[in-house]
């Protein structure tokens, strides 16, 4: 905003205009401070759309703001500039084809002040005279009270004049200073003393600044608004992807791994479309490597243990005759004959353990459900084991009807009683109640407790696990190492649950719940 | 000492079987397929058969039926647990009972024995001839008949409908059916009491959709009558 020099003229220092605090056109560029700081605190707590238009939104006023204030401030030196430019060459030339009587008499100023007042450009102005002491102008006050110290200053200092913009009152001045000159040279000049001021009320350049700057927030304000479209237009084509990718993952999560999302474009998010496609296909992949690494290793097992079925069978039938026999023969070999007997049964045993096993895990157990009695089914199982001698208690309240399958309810109670007998110690307990489960459907608890020394707290997560032994020096137990995790199979094939743990009185209890009715009523 | 005719196509499993029941003081007389077992049946005049079901060529459902044709033979299949549809399919054939191999000896002379077992006359006090609707039980002679006309029963359809008829409208529960005409443990597969109530139906019934003679109550189990 430097004052441009008057034709032919070096701009004088003192030209320069005086801010005064009141000249702020350029109100646009300090809202961007404030607020910036904060919304960035905030953006974390806003979603990816919000953040996405506020984004759009302040790029757009940035330079919304930023074209205004440039636009506004270069129109509004270029008015002034022109303003002041007339102003000041024809101030100059007025005060130059006036000729002043030197020395200057007060008589007779006032005349040729207003003479030359009424030769203003572009707009009317006051001119005032300053002569030693004499002041005089073409107005009613000889004095101005808008001319500045520094313009008196910088009108001696400079023999070309000086100018400078003040504000007074809200009102905008031009005030424009031209002492006389005695030419002393061809470039000398010599001044005379007389200074000449001309005061200008700048008026409608300020109207028209005004009416700039009215135009640019005009302007800036709609052009937000409009920018407001395309944001949330790009947030849209942003979070689409984003959306259906969260999608994706939640269904391959969900279990569904043939998820794929179609790949649209080719910018980063459908870089990330195919990445996540191909890494999927990868997992389901090798997912499906692992699964047919398992059947197989199932049906190995169950091939196995058909294949040995046969040979046991001719095996286990001749058992009896080894029995017998063995007493006739000699020591050793009767010792050999009756082990490879003891053993066969044993084979016998586990083999058909993990027959069921494979039965499971084919998922081909059926469930062959009838209604009975739950205490008579339980007396029934200790029964044919011969367990009636005094090493199991029972608690069995009668009358607790219950659908279930009897073959392996039989199979659960002996596991459990078996593995408490073999483990644990005796008096075996085994209680059965009425209960309720978490979902209000009615339970048969059942609860086989020993009075052993417990169950190793370092044991409990594995204790149905397949040929776990709980006691690490005992190599071989009676049992095939099946029992428990058949145990826990049958429970979870009648949709109930086993547990193991330890009583605060001491002792092992393992607790099977079992929904009253696994299936609907009677066939 | 019952004669026993065994149908097996496994060589080792056929001779230990044969060893284990001769030293039990049976006669047993043994064929690997189903024609030549069903070849020795007229000659070797067995008092059972125990029939492999899974046998080469003709299998043993198909000599069950081929026997059940002309033969109230008993017939005790050999099977293996989880082959379950076979096991029900020669149930439906008329196979009076089953055993899962492998079995001991004296599983096998148990089942053996408890199916032979029901077709001796069972205690003489009582009337041996009842009468009940069209049907004609004579517990003496051990024969049904219905409006005159002798039934042909297999030893369990028999033994199952003395026992039921035994105690008129009282409810035998399946487990129950399975301890006393099986001679099973009280937790056996209850298919079978189910499979010979069908099979017996079929030959008693007017209409075995809704039984008269054999009638079941759901959650329960069976009873005979009331007619």
């Amino acid at each position: 905003m430097s004052p441009a020099p008057t034709a032919g003229v070096p701009a004088p220092d003192g030209g320069s205009p005086v801010h005064d605090g009141a000249e702020h056109p350029e109100g646009g560029g300090g809202r961007r401070d404030p607020g910036g700081r904060r919304r960035a605190r905030w953006s974390w707590a806003f979603g990816l759309r919000t953040r996405l238009t506020l984004a759009f939104l302040l790029v757009a006023a940035v330079s919304a703001g930023t074209t205004a204030a440039l636009t506004y401030r270069e129109a509004r030196s270029a008015l002034l500039q022109t303003a002041q430019d007339t102003a000041v060459s024809s101030f100059r030339d007025e005060v130059r084809q006036t000729g002043f009587p030197m020395p200057l008499q007060a008589e007779g100023i006032e005349g040729v002040l207003r003479d030359i007042a009424r030769k203003g450009r572009p707009h009317p102005w006051v001119a005032f005279a300053e002569y030693g002491s004499i002041r005089a102008s073409s107005g009613t006050s000889p004095v101005s009270g808008v001319i500045t110290p520094q313009l008196r200053r910088a009108a001696r200092a400079n023999p070309h004049g000086s100018f400078q913009r003040v504000v007074k009152d809200g009102v905008p001045y031009l005030t424009i200073a031209m002492p006389t000159v005695f030419p002393t040279g061809p470039e000398g000049v010599l001044p005379t003393g007389l200074v000449l001021y001309a005061v200008m009320r700048m008026t409608d350049e300020q109207i028209n600044v005004e009416a700039l700057l009215t135009a640019a927030r005009d302007g800036a304000l709609p052009g937000l608004v409009v920018a407001l479209l395309p944001g949330l237009l790009a947030a849209r084509s942003v979070l689409r992807p984003v959306r259906e990718l969260r999608r994706a993952a939640r269904s391959m999560g969900s279990g569904r791994l043939d998820t794929r999302i179609q790949v649209r474009g080719g910018d980063e998010l459908a870089d990330l479309a195919r990445t996540f496609n191909e890494s999927a296909e990868q997992l389901e992949h090798s997912v499906r490597e692992l699964r047919q690494a398992e059947a197989r290793a199932r049906r190995f097992a169950s091939d196995v243990s058909h294949e040995l079925r046969t040979p046991l069978a001719g095996m286990l039938a001749v058992t009896e005759v080894l029995d017998e026999d063995a007493g006739r023969l000699d020591p050793d070999t009767a010792r050999a004959v009756r082990l490879i007997s003891s053993e066969t049964g044993k084979l016998a045993g586990l083999v058909e353990d993990l027959m069921e096993i494979s039965r499971f895990d084919a998922r081909a157990a059926e469930l062959n459900t009838d209604e009975l009695d739950a205490a008579e089914a339980v007396r029934k199982t200790l029964e044919n084991r011969h367990w009636t001698d005094g090493r199991v208690r029972t608690e069995l309240p009668e009358g607790i009807r219950v659908r279930l399958d009897p073959r392996r309810f039989d199979v659960v109670v002996a596991n459990l009683v078996g593995n408490a007998l073999r483990h644990g110690g005796t008096p075996v307990t085994v209680r059965l109640r009425r209960g309720t489960g978490s979902d209000g459907v009615p339970l048969l608890v059942t609860e086989v407790a020993d009075n052993g020394p417990g169950i190793r707290p370092e044991a409990l997560p594995h204790i149905f696990d397949r040929f776990y032994k709980a006691d690490a020096a005992r190599t071989r137990s009676e049992g095939s190492g099946l029992g428990l995790a058949i145990t826990l199979e049958n429970v979870r094939l009648h949709r109930g649950t086993v547990r193991a743990g330890n009583r605060p009185e001491g002792g092992a209890v393992f607790t099977v719940e079992i929904p009253l009715h696994t299936e609907g009523d009677g066939r | 000492m019952p004669r026993v005719l065994l149908i097996e196509d496994d060589p080792a499993v056929r001779e230990g079987v044969e060893l284990g029941l001769r030293r039990r003081g049976h006669d047993v007389r043994s064929a690997a397929t189903g024609e030549a077992g069903l070849e020795a049946l007229s000659e070797f005049r067995p008092d059972l058969l125990l029939l492999d079901l899974m046998l080469p060529g003709m299998n043993g459902v198909q000599v069950c039926r081929r026997v059940r044709e002309n033969s109230q033979l008993p017939i005790i299949m050999l099977t293996a647990r989880g082959d379950d549809f076979d096991m029900i399919v020669g149930l439906e054939a008329g196979a009076d009972d089953y055993i899962v191999k492998p079995a001991r000896p004296e599983v096998l002379e148990a089942r053996i024995r408890a199916v032979l077992r029901r077709i001796e006359p069972t205690d003489t006090e009582r009337p041996a001839t009842r009468v009940h609707g069209d049907l004609t039980i004579d517990r003496a002679a051990l024969t049904v008949t219905k409006a005159g006309r002798r039934l042909a029963l297999a030893p369990s359809e028999l033994k199952l409908l003395l026992h039921l008829s035994a105690a008129p409208e009282q409810v035998f529960s399946r487990q129950q059916l399975l301890e006393h005409v099986w001679e099973h443990s009280y937790h056996a597969d209850a298919r079978l009491v189910d499979a010979c109530v069908r099979r017996l139906r079929n030959k008693i019934e007017d209409d075995s959709g809704t039984p008269r003679y054999v009638q079941t109550l759901r959650g329960f189990g069976y009873r005979f009558g009331p007619l």
